[in-house]
């Protein structure tokens, strides 16, 4: 178990240390900093002495160790774009891409995990299909054109629901929470419904086609013929051997809340970190930018082990030798 | 026999196939396909079939502009789905910005379907140290959404051209761009199937008359391991159109002086609190029918090739 | 023959398909005393697994029962509701698949789904069904049973999970086992464990036994009586001793011929020409006629009911003079 965690946790590390990497490239390959910071009237010296400042003349591993020790203490340099330094800007912007992806994910997983277990049971019945179909469309319809078309119907048409902007703040802390008032709350609708839209629809197609995979297996042929009851066989063995997929679902589906957020947040002009990235990519803000990918990378490397330690508590397959176990014994 | 004959006996030999069997039984495939196929034709002869040509000054009068739907009061019977605000026809801006769409969405996916398969061949075919390699550059991408790794792609490969040259070549760098984020499925699908194709007497046999890994790999093995490409190109090609769209519509895909529909949408969705709704609702609306269409006739391959993906 | 206990009647199992209906099963009827084990022996895709699984009421759609009846101990079964014929699966019919691997749920411990099927079917408390469970365990000859029964499938051999998957066949008491390849997934040094294990048991506990399998040395070793399955159809059925050393049908000698014989003479295995008709290209008249060394005219037109010859019954068109011969004399 330990030694499993542990060869886990060196992976993730290797994979963030590549992804620092190439954002470190970034840094140092794309874009001049000195041209930038500098200003168009600097003189040759003045620009040569701000390299030095700055440690940009020192060789390419010693500035990639800086890198990293300044990326681990939380300095990610400054943003070409405003010169703030970009770890204010994220921190200014997190909480607003966290309670938009969060709200999202719950939103899609809440819905789409039971419908998906429905149309997986009764694959033929017309509420399935219907489903099935509308699903379909779900997947079809791009993220932007869904928050389209609920401003045009609920802000512009019906004026219900604020069409941009996060409302009404609260601060507690560093966190700028957009949950504790009724306007945060009316903000908050239309892009988490935005966002949760094309989720919903692919973990329902997926734990639909997961639950049917499982329910054509002999073991559930064989739990039928023990006479249990359908709703054992259904709820208590396919179910059970569905959620390490849908374990993983919900992993990539928390990640792709948070890239899909970018155009959500486009949209409503949240003012999350997916806008934040999308002005750096536009301005070829390469701080920024970069530090938005260690972030992302960051998280992501976080689900991923996340995901691979709940398969580790769900499948006995995976734990070596477990309660008592003697291994095979034959 | 003639070969008028030839030709007529093969057409009711594939028509007679359990493909085209499952293709008639479904309406819905039916009306995907006949979908799919007017949008692409749309596209492909949009200067021969749109009313007006929308980048060309010459036929855009400022004194069009804004004009809705033909059925609203004020529509025009010119301008079926109205104009913009410059006064170019949205119907024939739908016509060509599809024809982008589609030209990148394809452009895309080849390239992917190309490095995909190459990756995947090599990798299957190889192993070793070759095949752990790619694997895990794969395992490692795939944890990321596409969009995501498209925009960085994107946004590294402006940052390495030069500021001049970025609004030329940015069509180039949008396919480069969706292709690399979208190359895993097609490598991993294709390594699995290398790996059974690997050890079967054919390829053996060849291998001991002296054929080389590329050889086979090109002549053996890639014709038994398409049929699960030819799937995934198609439902990677309804993704690849919806990542142009997002890019284009987060203003990083195409250049505005030649629209994608992602492009229109965008622009549209400038006027949508001023009451023009038509800019956007159009480009939208073709792009999800677009997207859907592709959808179902993706599906539908998945399932009536459904054994051979096994 | 009214204190059958299970007795199939001209039953008929179709699949509609595209291209027409498929006749599986075609107009088959036999019957099972308690207690007695039955073979039934045929090439793959002769419908033996079918009628198993039409007897459980498991068959998979499209398949379907299209004409016939299944009685069990004089009930009709095969056109109850699910839920009736539920409550008679495991605790009246038992059922043995091929595959041990597969048979087991991996993610629940071997005696949770002992357990779980005794509490289905018998009113015992959790701890009471514990302790069945290891009994049982121990019955079907796994050792330190009190704590194997808590490991998980995969922690046991093939064998061994034939033999977890014999207990949960047993657990409820039912009347009769339908066995279908329970050995052939299995190494051969096992095979015959399980073979022993399952006529032991069965005696012990007075359990019919169908046997469905393609291996005539196991019926000649198990079985009482054997059917011998062709195209979906029965060709003969018998006690086995005179089946095996006095075939009577000629596709079941030809089956004999093939078997090597231990001891006798140095002779050339008999073979039968050719290979068993695809259900979509099912001769008119005897479906074995056109490999049938004795074949004559009427063999190609008119189908051949099983009659009485000596102690089996033979549906072969050889007999027919011989049984009127019968008549006359006596």
């Amino acid at each position: 178990m330990i030694a499993y965690v542990l060869r886990r946790l060196i992976q993730s590390m290797l994979v963030m240390l590549t992804v620092a990497f190439v954002a470190f490239s970034l840094f140092s390959f794309v874009g001049d900093p000195v041209a930038n910071m500098a200003g168009e009237d600097a003189s040759q010296r003045d620009r040569d002495q701000l390299r030095r400042d700055l440690g940009l003349a020192d060789p390419f591993p010693l500035r990639f160790v800086r890198f990293v020790g300044g990326v681990l203490q939380g300095e990610f340099g400054f943003s070409y774009r405003n010169l703030q330094p970009v770890a204010r800007l994220i921190v200014d912007r997190l909480p607003a891409t966290v309670e938009l992806a969060v709200s999202a994910t719950a939103l899609a997983l809440l819905v789409g995990v039971p419908m998906g277990v429905y149309c997986g049971l009764n694959r033929s019945s017309a509420l399935a299909q219907a489903i099935q179909a509308v699903s379909l469309v779900g997947i079809s319809l791009p993220t932007f054109v869904t928050g389209i078309l609920l401003i045009l119907t609920f802000s512009v048409g019906l004026g219900w629901l604020p069409p941009f902007g996060r409302g009404d703040t609260v601060r507690i802390g560093w966190w700028q929470t957009g949950l504790l008032s009724v306007s945060g709350i009316k903000s908050l609708l239309l892009p988490s419904v935005t966002l949760a839209m094309f989720q919903m629809a692919l973990v329902m197609r997926l734990v639909r086609s997961e639950m049917m995979e499982v329910l054509r297996k002999d073991f559930i042929k064989f739990a039928r013929a023990r006479g249990l009851t359908s709703r054992a066989v259904n709820f208590g063995h396919a179910l059970r051997n569905t959620l390490v997929p849908v374990i993983t679902i919900t992993g990539l589906q928390f990640g792709s809340a948070v890239a899909f957020a970018i155009v959500t947040e486009t949209v409503f002009q949240w003012p999350g970190l997916g806008l934040l990235f999308v002005q750096a990519v536009a301005y070829v803000d390469i701080p920024v930018m970069a530090t938005y990918l260690v972030l992302i990378s960051f998280f992501f490397v976080v689900i991923n082990l996340v995901v691979d330690l709940l398969y580790y508590a769900i499948d006995p397959r995976l734990r070596d030798g477990g309660p008592g176990g003697t291994g095979k014994g034959r | 026999m003639s070969a008028l004959a030839a030709v007529r006996a093969r057409v009711a030999a594939a028509w007679a196939s359990d493909i085209a069997w499952s293709f008639r039984q479904s309406r819905v495939t039916m009306a995907a396909a006949l979908v799919t196929l007017l949008l692409v034709g749309g596209a492909v002869l949009a200067p021969w079939i749109a009313p007006t040509d929308p980048f060309d000054p010459a036929q855009v009068d400022l004194m069009n502009a804004e004009i809705p739907p033909l059925w609203s009061a004020e529509g025009d019977a010119r301008f079926v789905l109205g104009t913009d605000v410059q006064g170019r026809d949205m119907l024939s801006a739908i016509l060509y910005g599809g024809r982008i769409s589609i030209a990148v969405g394809a452009a895309a996916v080849a390239f992917a379907m190309l490095l995909g398969v190459t990756l995947g061949l090599v990798s299957g075919y190889l192993g070793g140290r070759v095949d752990a390699a790619i694997m895990r550059i794969a395992d490692v991408q795939l944890s990321f959404p596409s969009i995501l790794v498209a925009l960085l792609v994107h946004g590294i490969l402006r940052g390495l051209l030069p500021a001049s040259s970025r609004e030329a070549l940015s069509v180039y760098v949008l396919i480069i761009a969706i292709g690399l984020a979208d190359w895993v499925q097609f490598a991993r699908t294709v390594r699995s199937r290398t790996l059974v194709e690997r050890d079967r007497e054919y390829v053996q046999a060849a291998r001991i008359i002296g054929r080389g890994p590329a050889a086979i790999m090109r002549a053996h093995i890639l014709p038994n391991v398409m049929s699960p490409v030819l799937v995934i190109a198609c439902i990677s090609l309804a993704t690849a159109i919806l990542t142009e769209a997002s890019l284009s519509f987060l203003g990083v895909g195409v250049p505005a002086t030649q629209p994608s529909l992602g492009t229109l949408i965008r622009i549209g969705n400038n006027y949508l609190f001023s009451g023009q709704w038509w800019m956007t609702v159009f480009p939208s609306i073709t792009l999800a029918v677009l997207v859907l269409a592709v959808n179902i006739l993706g599906d539908w391959l998945r399932d009536a090739l459904n054994p051979l993906l096994r | 023959m009214s204190s059958a206990l299970l007795e199939v009647r001209n039953l008929r199992v179709e699949f509609p398909t595209r291209r027409g209906t498929l006749r599986a099963v075609d107009d088959i009827s036999f019957s099972i005393a308690p207690g007695e084990v039955l073979g039934v022996v045929g090439e793959s895709g002769a419908g033996k697994s079918l009628t198993g699984a039409a007897i459980i009421g498991l068959l998979e759609p499209p398949g379907r029962i299209a004409a016939g009846e299944i009685l069990l101990e004089g009930r009709r079964i095969d056109n109850l509701p699910y839920e009736e014929l539920r409550k008679i699966r495991g605790r009246q019919i038992g059922a043995i698949f091929q595959d041990p691997l597969t048979s087991l749920n991996p993610l629940y411990r071997v005696g949770d789904q002992i357990i779980e099927t005794i509490r289905t079917h018998l009113p015992l408390s959790e701890a009471q069904a514990r302790k069945r469970a290891i009994d049982l365990l121990q019955e079907v000859g796994i050792s330190s049973a009190a704590e194997r029964v808590d490991h998980y499938p995969h922690q046991f051999s093939g064998g061994m999970r034939q033999r977890v998957v014999i207990a949960l066949a047993l657990c409820a008491e039912p009347r009769l086992i339908v066995a279908d390849e329970p050995t052939t997934a299995l190494d051969v040094s096992i095979q015959a464990q399980i073979i022993t294990l399952i006529k032991r048991l069965c005696r012990e506990h007075k359990t019919a036994v169908m046997l469905v399998t393609h291996d005539m040395g196991v019926i000649a070793e198990t079985a009482d009586r054997v059917a011998v399955m062709y195209a979906g159809r029965i060709a003969e059925i018998g006690p086995v001793r005179d089946v095996v050393q006095n075939a009577k049908h000629p596709y079941t000698q030809g089956l004999m011929g093939a078997i090597p014989s231990i001891g006798g003479a140095e002779e050339r295995l008999a073979q039968i020409e050719g290979s068993m008709p695809r259900l979509t290209a099912i001769p008119p008249g005897c479906a074995f006629n056109p490999r049938c060394p004795k074949a004559f005219d009427r063999c190609r037109v008119d189908r051949p009911e099983p009659i009485p010859v000596g102690t089996t019954q033979v549906a072969c068109w050889l007999y027919e003079d011989a049984r009127a011969k019968e008549a006359v004399h006596g």
